[in-house]
């Protein structure tokens, strides 16, 4: 007999081993092909915490925006520069272990510093009920938060405006 | 929820010392890019998991993920156009090679 509880968890476990599996595979793929494959089984792991989080419409953002575009944008650009991915077979530089060794450091101290702060969780009540309308998110997003959304839109114009002009035949 | 809050700060934890050493340990520019993209995804499960656990009435975590999401598209076209100038000009992509600016 399965409880709530216990789905969600085996889901949990499912999913961190998708992301952090696929992060795995990422960091540490000869192939740098196959490291971007492993990123969209990361992103993918990622869409399935959102939906566990009750954050649907972010899930779909998510699915639409960095599975369905900035991956297949990287996985572009690496098959433009292919030619080279094949001569050279050491991907990683030479200072690697001390990048690990840091990388391990830095964990540790963030797990131990976050299982010291006692976190404000809201009450039992609140925890049943989240916010999950999509119509009040898009109100906010055009009444307090207008000003960031359109700034953010100038940006992405600015950015793909500059990515145009980089990257064409000169 | 089932999950405790550690689980999820664990997590997204372990995704940003994974990009962390991706971005630091990799020769290639694409590489880099893929580790920064890790390390982007792990802060915006931490804002999603706080907006969920600490304030699940306001939309203000669901809203700087999106903030973030945006940004990281920007980022993501601007590096990409910017290594495949750099592999036009020096038909490499490796970053010990990218020294133009350097003397």
């Amino acid at each position: 007999m399965l409880t709530n509880q216990m789905v969600q968890i085996l889901v949990f476990v499912i999913l961190t081993i998708m992301t952090l599996g696929g992060g795995l595979g990422v960091v540490s793929s000869r192939n740098l092909f196959h490291s971007a494959l492993f990123l969209v089984l990361s992103l993918v792991g990622v869409v399935g915490y959102y939906a566990l989080l009750d954050a649907g419409f972010l899930a779909v953002v998510q699915l639409l925006i960095y599975v369905g575009a900035i991956a297949v944008l990287i996985l572009f650009a690496i098959m433009l520069s292919r030619g080279l991915m094949a001569r050279r077979q050491h991907q990683r530089n030479e200072q690697w272990w001390i990048a690990a060794l840091v990388v391990l450091l830095v964990f540790v101290v963030l797990l131990v510093v976050l299982g010291q702060v006692d976190w404000p969780v809201a009450d039992e009540q609140a925890l049943l009920s989240p916010n999950v309308s999509v119509g009040q998110l898009g109100q906010v997003l055009l009444g307090p938060y207008m000003i960031p959304f359109e700034v953010i839109s100038v940006l992405l114009l600015a950015a793909l405006v500059g990515a145009i002009i980089l990257a064409r035949e000169t | 929820m089932g999950i405790p809050l550690y689980w999820w700060l664990a997590v997204a934890a372990a995704l940003f010392c994974l990009g962390l050493y991706g971005a630091l340990s990799r020769k290639n520019a694409i590489g880099v890019l893929l580790g920064i993209e890790l390390m982007l995804n792990a802060v915006n499960i931490n804002l999603v998991v706080f907006w969920r656990y600490i304030t699940p009435q306001a939309l203000t975590g669901q809203i700087f993920a999106m903030f973030v999401i945006g940004i990281a598209a920007a980022e993501a076209a601007a590096g990409l156009a910017i290594i495949i100038a750099a592999y036009r000009q020096r038909d490499t992509v490796v970053v010990d090679e990218l020294d133009m600016m350097h003397w």
